[in-house]
């Protein structure tokens, strides 16, 4: 019969980024925008 | 009373239509899996958070120039961006992904007996040993799959969309892999008990 060798589960404990990290992407996403011209899509990036 | 969670779906949903706290509510929801997933690979914190950047920002522009045709898939897609991040890293710096114990983060740190002794501790750190040696020794498919089915705790439904084959490919190479460990252990008479 196998033996387990562990009670919990073997997940990764919690790991989470850094607050500048997730900080940084809300403002990027705040800040990104597409304009559509034509066929194409331009990033446009608000000051 | 339940606790009723948004789907993702509506959240990327929303977001597309404009609704910037859907983002952070997706970040805050999924952060931990996908972070902890880049560092099992990367055992680097700045790295990871590097990674971790890249990755949502080619989520963010993917979703606001309305490319996105994945709903309902959302964690395994970001999954999915997360690990070609890390492939284009490791063919960058021309080394292979290798699992490497840090003071930091040993992925057999956290397999515990709940005993602390000193005997006990000896007898789980060999066999962790030997178990990462055996795990070393299997094919790359068959390591890949089982390293993010046990030790990651990815669904296999994950592992396919991640890995790009299919449910039944990555059942089957768990399977094989799992086979394979037993026959090594039975062939080399190898105890892994404590």
């Amino acid at each position: 019969m196998a033996k387990i060798y562990s009670k919990e589960t073997l997940v990764t404990p919690s790991m989470k980024p850094k607050k500048e990290t997730v900080s940084f992407l809300l403002n990027y996403s705040k800040a990104l925008s597409f304009l559509k011209v034509g066929n194409l899509k331009l990033e446009v990036i608000a000051n | 009373m339940a606790n009723v969670q948004t789907p993702d779906a509506l959240l990327v949903k929303n977001y597309v239509a404009g609704d910037e706290s859907a983002l952070a509510t997706l970040i805050n929801r999924h952060q931990s899996k996908i972070y902890g997933f880049i560092f099992s690979k990367i055992a680097d914190r700045d790295l990871t958070d590097d990674i971790f950047q890249d990755t949502f920002i080619k989520v963010i522009k993917t979703l606001k120039s309305n490319s996105y045709n994945e709903e309902g898939k959302f964690l395994p897609w970001v999954m999915r961006i997360a690990h070609n991040l890390i492939i284009d890293h490791f063919r960058k710096n021309k080394k292979m992904p290798m699992f490497r114990e840090t003071e930091e983060f040993s992925i057999f740190s956290i397999m515990s007996d709940g005993s602390h002794t000193i005997e006990n501790q000896m007898i789980t750190e060999q066999v962790e040993k030997d178990l990462k040696k055996l795990i070393e020794e299997l094919p790359e498919d068959q390591k890949q799959v089982l390293v993010m089915r046990i030790y990651q705790d990815l669904s296999f439904k994950e592992i396919s969309e991640i890995t790009g084959v299919s449910i039944n490919t990555a059942l089957g190479r768990m399977r094989y892999a799992l086979m394979n460990l037993r026959k090594v252990i039975d062939k080399h008479q190898i105890i892994l008990t404590n």
